[in-house]
């Protein structure tokens, strides 16, 4: 039985996240840890649920064993519901044949069934690489307002940025009339952020008619959103001003972990209006030692820190052994840091064990790059990881 | 083997009155993030028990809040799971009287329902007082082996540095271990120096709970101690199981604040919270991790999730969502969840219950043997 639902949340979280690297080789990039307890998809799924959307179908391909396993039933989001709720969807094997997700269109369309046993209005698409607190029920109002068949939310971004983005130019209404893909000369600064309200029997119409097209590369940005433009359907771009970042490199992943720090931080998560959710296990409180040194850092239970750690975030349960420094980190759960090693401007991904008398990246300078441990990676003790390296 | 699990929620909250004002023993706050049930149900649940019953009387709002479905401890099932047994009071006889059980042995009584229907072989009972990790597979092992009908976990301690009340029961046994007799701690102990004493944990089989319960009820029986143990203790075999763990017994504010201050001790903490198989669950809050700030300098101290620091902070447990101010000093403080501490505060000993607002400037102190006790929600 299932009860009509007003909108449905496609979340696509099959993507490989190849810009991470070492932090993607066995993780999905949605599964990769952010801000201490948290993975990139608790940012999506949160709003989901904080927005009154109780019903979103993740869609996974790439290494899905670490997020099915954190997404499990969806019970930490309350999205374990009888009626709607949190449901995985991976490729699957139809009468036709098998078919992986080629395209972020594609494996919307391989799940239309999904989508229609809630018989919804509305359809929400999203992507799990961004790190952003946003109320998607202010979108579908203005969606609903404009009489819009599609919405695309935008945010402004400084002219010199533009063209890593797919930039909408719109006239005074807000209606989009022209859409480029990382233009080279912009001449706009909307930048989309990858989130799209769709009525969803235009999605579907849309969507079957890209199928059919043996040339298309099954692709939202690339086809079908140009697809929907050219046939002048009424395409609208939601202005979003809050914080938002993109996390697809090791740098943004980086900067955007330090987004939390500092007196008047632009990340807040302590909000208690709008709460991140995350799933993790009971571990003691975090004991701080006698001889430590804990400052401009965020911290996270079950961590024991002995030495030195300045504007870092640690993940839970990581030691930061006697006479250890570290500075500039990001250190993601279970990590080790030996006795009398030095961790500087690095990303230090889960269960990783940096040896005693290590040293692992430089002073944070210009020119200097960040290295990155990949995860359950031992460095032996005295081993030195020049910046920039990358180690899994 | 199967085994069910009995909490008594209420039953020691005369001990520390200044925390059980307002909630039951079962939900006093301890260590940064836990409830002193998390020890107990954790205890059962690591041990397989997965059919819970929670014994409560009054006061237990608190307690409901902080277990909800069961699901943090993964006792929330079909078949089995956490059942609460509040007091049973029938519209004719107790509700005149307003009259609700006063005993370990009348609270079985009332619960003989859960008692009867439960269809596991053994029965095990924990009090609410007690920090540790117990594994109770080992101690239900050694009562089938030795063929007892009843179990009790003792734990030896030197009378000399706890501090004990009344309401202890000091064992004394036999080289085998069986249980010759038990007398109630009046404080002359402390010469003996070491003590066995009973946590109040006991093992027996569902059928002799049962017999014995509905024979007190028969007889006008009303303490578990005296009217069962004692009046058995030669014809029937009642042994102890020595527990040699970490163990603290929470019966006064004085050792509730020193048992607090254990946690600070690296051994301690191995001995509750390292065991891999054997954790202690609690319930999830979703609180953001704790923020340092530039300025904060924290020395030797506990400190839970979602807090910020910008002061400085020593020797001190810090419970959940608490905020120290920037020039505030905290040493050897135990404070309990959303404890706010506004700026440039001096305070030394002294435990706050949960939503305290100190403003800024605030100096107070108490003393490790009398520690300051600020209640809940006060402004100071």
């Amino acid at each position: 039985m299932f009860k009509k639902k007003e909108c449905v949340a496609m979340l696509l979280a099959g993507g490989q996240g190849s810009r991470l690297y070492a932090l993607t080789q066995k993780t999905a990039k949605p599964a990769v840890q952010f801000g201490g307890k948290y993975r990139i998809i608790d940012f999506p799924l949160s709003n989901c649920v904080n927005s009154g959307i109780d019903t979103v179908g993740v869609l996974t391909q790439y290494q899905p064993l670490v997020l099915n396993d954190y997404i499990g039933n969806g019970l930490p989001w309350d999205l374990d519901r009888t009626f709607g709720g949190l449901k995985i969807l991976p490729p699957y094997q139809g009468q036709k044949g098998a078919d992986w997700y080629r395209g972020t269109a594609n494996a919307i369309y391989q799940n239309l069934e999904f989508i229609n046993r809630y018989d919804p209005d509305y359809v929400l698409v999203l992507s799990g690489d961004h790190i952003y607190k946003m109320d998607y029920g202010k979108m579908l109002a203005f969606h609903k307002q404009k009489g819009a068949d599609c919405t695309i939310a935008v945010l402004d971004v400084p002219l010199s940025e533009a063209s890593r983005f797919g930039i909408m130019s719109t006239d005074e209404e807000d209606r989009i009339f022209k859409f480029t893909e990382k233009p080279k000369e912009p001449d706009s600064t909307k930048a989309s952020m990858g989130i799209y309200i769709f009525n969803k029997d235009k999605l579907q119409s849309y969507l079957e008619a890209d199928e059919a097209d043996p040339m298309s590369s099954n692709d939202f940005g690339k086809n079908v959103i140009p697809a929907m433009l050219a046939a002048g359907e009424k395409m609208y771009a939601y202005a979003f001003d809050g914080y938002w970042k993109d996390v697809g490199t090791i740098s943004s992943l980086w900067e955007a972990n330090m987004d939390m720090l500092g007196e008047d931080p632009e990340l807040i998560l302590n909000d208690e209006s709008w709460r991140i959710f995350s799933r993790h296990y009971s571990q003691p409180p975090q004991f701080i030692g006698k001889h430590a040194i804990v400052t401009n850092s965020v911290v996270t239970e079950g961590c024991e820190v002995y030495g030195t750690v300045k504007n870092c975030v640690l993940g839970a349960g990581v030691r930061i052994m006697h006479g250890a420094y570290v500075k500039d980190a990001v250190i993601m759960d279970g990590v080790v840091i030996g006795e009398g090693a030095t961790v500087n401007y690095s990303i230090i991904d889960t269960d990783a064990q940096i040896g005693a008398g290590a040293r692992v990246g430089a002073q944070k300078e210009d020119g200097v790059e960040i290295a990155v441990i990949g995860t359950g990676v031992h460095i032996p003790s005295g081993a030195e990881v020049f910046p920039g390296e990358m180690i899994s | 083997m199967t085994a069910a699990g009995l909490i008594f929620s209420n039953i020691h909250d005369a001990s520390i009155p200044e925390l059980t004002r307002r909630r039951t023993m079962a939900s006093v706050p301890f260590g940064c993030r836990y409830r002193l049930i998390d020890f107990a149900l954790s205890n059962f649940v690591n041990s397989d028990i997965t059919k819970v019953g929670i014994i409560t009387h009054y006061n237990y709002q608190s307690l409901l809040d902080h277990i909800g479905t069961g699901k943090d401890w993964d006792l929330a099932r079909r078949s089995g799971g956490i059942k609460i047994l509040p007091p049973f009071i029938t519209a004719y006889e107790n509700a005149a009287s307003g009259r609700v059980y006063t005993s370990r042995l009348e609270a079985l009584m009332g619960v003989m329902n859960f008692i009867s229907r439960c269809t596991e072989d053994y029965i095990v009972l924990s009090d609410c007082d007690v920090v540790c990790n117990i594994d109770l597979k080992d101690v239900i092992r050694r009562h089938e082996e030795c063929g007892a009908d009843i179990t009790v976990v003792t734990k030896r301690l030197n009378a000399a540095e706890h501090t004990l009340n009344a309401h202890v029961m000091v064992v004394d046994t036999d080289d085998d271990g069986k249980i010759r007799d038990f007398v109630e701690y009046t404080g002359s102990e402390r010469e003996l120096g070491e003590i066995d004493i009973s946590t109040n944990i006991m093992v027996m089989k569902r059928t002799y709970l049962q017999d014995v319960v509905l024979d007190s009820m028969a007889h006008g029986y009303t303490s578990f101690y005296r009217d069962i143990i004692g009046k058995n203790k030669n014809k029937s075999k009642f042994m102890v199981y020595r527990y040699d763990g970490f163990y603290e017994l929470i019966s006064s504010m004085e050792s509730y604040f020193a048992c607090s201050m254990k946690m600070l001790e690296p051994d301690a903490r191995e001995q509750l919270f390292g065991e891999r198989n054997r954790p202690i669950l609690t319930k999830v809050r979703n609180s953001a991790p704790t923020k340092y700030s530039a300025e904060a300098k924290v020395v030797n101290s506990l400190i839970a999730d979602g807090c910020v620091i910008e002061g400085k902070v020593e020797n001190s447990i810090i419970f959940r969502g608490v905020h120290i101010g920037r020039g505030t000093v905290v040493k050897n403080c135990v404070m309990l969840q959303d404890t706010y501490v506004g700026d440039k505060a001096m305070l030394n000993c002294v435990v706050t219950d949960k939503n305290v607002l100190i403003k800024d400037g605030r100096r107070l102190s108490g003393h490790e043997s009398m520690p300051f006790f600020i209640g809940k929600g006060i402004s100071v």
